[in-house]
């Protein structure tokens, strides 16, 4: 198949309708607006539908009413409208419903700003609304590989009837690279025999509902998710290491600060410094076995983000205490340089001369 | 022996849990009717709010889903855009609708989805406690306006029909009372009235249905009734506030 030039937001778009989704409700937001009108455009053309709702929290409820009925829907925002989701998003998960959701983050906190940013790592991979969960949250770095994610996401969210957080930063959304599709092979996934379509054929009502008022019954329900999140910690690991097995450093990046992160490798490796990366692409769950495998041979990890240190706590337990963790960050919607990594490289690797 | 009454097919055998005196299970009898009679049980998807009813999903006998506080017509949007041949209804209280749902209503309705909203005003937060409600009012007692509602203070009550009537994806809307049996009739027929403008495809509908809160009132059922009738109504009156399928 040919290659096509397309921006992050539109790939998004387009490999979710290659996915399968059909229904997609959402808001404008900066930076990734492109994402919506692109949907809007294109889902009548696959015979779906695009609904602007009036807010992310009409969008998101919008979300949970369609997916309640068992079809592939998706929405997507970026910081302040990701915060207004929560609610919805902790809905999703107590009634069990499958959606993807993209979090094209930008400056925080507040208003912030429209740059690109990583710092909604906390608020994506923690829970973020209230109650005990986790959400599957992928985070791709280049445009093609969000083609093979989004499709995953799509796929991770109907075999464990969950929400799935696609997460990137507004540099993946705005750049552009050419991106190839194709027809992925339809995954194996679930008879969705819970939706809520009416009863017609079908014996009798089904409950949508994640309201439990008995304590015991709802203890009970959180064991069961519980149990499906070990199941997805089991099952849905995702990460890329490059050049680990003999580095003493090793950088830890995601999403298009590691693409930033592995130039400044390359950099080092020519002055003769081992360093290698491993690049988280399931944010949760966290890849821990890339730090098992090293942490005793490293001298340390510098955990490299934009933003003022939030996947550093995981990389931390990851490592514990095995072997110190540095950490080099920009926020505010402020992009490390590769010049500024190498340099954190060479600071902590100590005394080479630049 | 011939049977006079007989439990609606449109509920199902679940004892509800709502306090005795409290007209929420007269208008969950009438909806229960009025699906079982159009013969829409299957075809139907229900949306329960958050506040007493929340529990409805259970006592309604067809699909349904249980929404956020206030979200339910954004839920019933999503169900409904996916599939327009079903029929999508929303039980909301006033708190929930009127509060801190105000802008999906209003949006669902300025869309014309075509969804069945039924709305029950009954002037108070009844589920948590007694609390102030936007339709609270002005002098009424409630433990967040222990003085009473005071405009200065609290502002005035919402009229929501006459609100969302104005909007023009708004199709059908009634306000009725169920403080005695000839407007308990009314009930039936404006529900039923609202569900054949959705199967019309006309837009959308909401029949608010004033009710009672003895409970929180702090009056007993009867007197529940008769304040509803002497206070409410002239505060809300009753009527089709709107009916574009009677104008076309
Ligand atoms: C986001 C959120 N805020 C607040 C609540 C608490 N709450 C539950 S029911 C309710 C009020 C319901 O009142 P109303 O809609 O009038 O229904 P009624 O109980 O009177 O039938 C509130 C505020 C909640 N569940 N969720
Ligand atoms: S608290 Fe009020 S509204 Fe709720 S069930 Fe009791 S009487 Fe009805």
């Amino acid at each position: 198949m040919v290659k096509v030039l397309m921006k992050g937001n539109e790939v998004i778009a387009e490999a979710a309708v290659h996915a399968g989704c059909k229904y997609f409700f959402g808001y404008p937001i900066t930076p990734q607006s492109e994402l919506v009108a692109y949907m809007a455009k294109r889902l009548p053309e696959v015979g779906g539908l695009f609904l602007q709702a009036e807010s992310e929290i009409a969008a998101i409820n919008m979300v949970y009413g369609a997916a309640g009925t068992g079809v592939r829907v998706m929405t997507s925002s970026s910081s302040p409208g990701f915060s207004l989701k929560q609610e919805g998003i902790s809905f999703l998960v107590g009634s069990e419903l499958p959606a993807v959701i993209c979090n094209i983050v930008r400056g925080g906190p507040g208003l912030g700003n429209i740059q690109p940013a990583q710092s909604d790592y906390f608020q994506v991979t923690k829970g973020g609304g209230h109650g005990d969960y986790h959400i599957p949250v992928l985070a791709p770095a280049s445009l093609q590989e969000i083609v093979d994610l989004t499709q995953d996401a799509f796929d991770i969210a109907d075999r464990y009837r969950t929400p799935v957080i696609i997460m990137g930063d507004g540099m993946l959304g705005q750049m552009m690279e050419p991106v190839e599709f194709y027809e992925a092979k339809p995954k194996e996934v679930p008879k969705k025999d819970w939706a809520t379509t009416g009863t017609r054929g079908d014996g009798g009502p089904k409950i949508i509902t994640s309201l439990e008022l008995n304590a015991e019954s709802l203890e009970k329900h959180n064991h069961h998710l519980q149990a499906k999140f070990k199941q997805i910690k089991e099952n849905e690991v995702r990460f890329e290491a490059y050049e680990t097995e003999d580095a003493d450093y090793i950088l830890v990046a995601f999403g298009t600060v590691a693409r930033i992160a592995m130039n400044a490798i390359r950099k080092a490796r020519q002055e003769g410094i081992k360093v290698g990366l491993i690049r988280p692409i399931s944010l949760w769950p966290f890849p821990e076995k890339p730090f098992i495998d090293t942490r005793d041979k490293v001298k340390s990890y510098i955990t490299v983000e934009m933003s003022a240190g939030q996947m550093i706590e995981d990389v931390r337990l990851a490592v514990n205490g095995h072997a110190p963790v540095d950490f080099f960050g920009r926020t505010g919607g402020v992009v490390p340089t590769q010049e500024e990594i190498y340099h954190k490289i060479i600071s902590v690797a100590g005394g080479v001369e630049v | 022996m011939i049977t006079v009454y007989e439990k609606t097919k449109g509920l199902t055998d679940k004892p509800t849990h709502y306090c005795p005196g409290c007209t929420h299970g007269i208008i969950h009898r009438i909806v229960g009717e009025v699906l079982a009679e159009m013969d829409i049980l299957e075809d139907t998807i229900g949306v329960a709010s958050v506040g007493c009813s929340v529990l409805s999903y259970e006592y309604f006998n067809c699909d349904m889903t249980q929404a956020a506080h206030g979200r339910a017509p954004a839920v019933a949007t999503g169900i409904k855009r996916v599939l327009p041949d079903r029929f999508v209804f929303t039980y909301q209280g006033d708190g929930d609708l009127a509060s801190i749902g105000m802008s999906e209503v209003i949006h669902a309705a300025a869309r014309g989805e075509k969804i069945t909203v039924i709305f029950v005003n009954n002037a108070i937060y009844g589920m948590t406690g007694g609390q102030m409600a936007p339709t609270t009012l002005i002098g009424q007692k409630t433990v967040t306006s222990p003085e009473g509602r005071n405009p200065n203070i609290q502002g005035m009550p919402i009229r929501i029909s006459e609100m969302i009537s104005t909007l023009d994806g708004a199709a059908y809307i009634e306000r009725v009372s169920t403080h005695d049996v000839p407007h308990i009739a009314k009930v039936k027929k404006a529900i039923r009235k609202a569900f054949e403008t959705q199967k019309k495809g006309i837009g959308f509908s909401l029949i608010e249905v004033l009710s009672t809160c003895p409970t929180n009132w702090g009056i007993d059922p009867i007197e529940s009734l008769e304040w509803m009738k002497n206070n409410m109504i002239p505060a809300y009156p009753l009527g089709v506030y709107k009916n574009i399928g009677e104008r076309e």
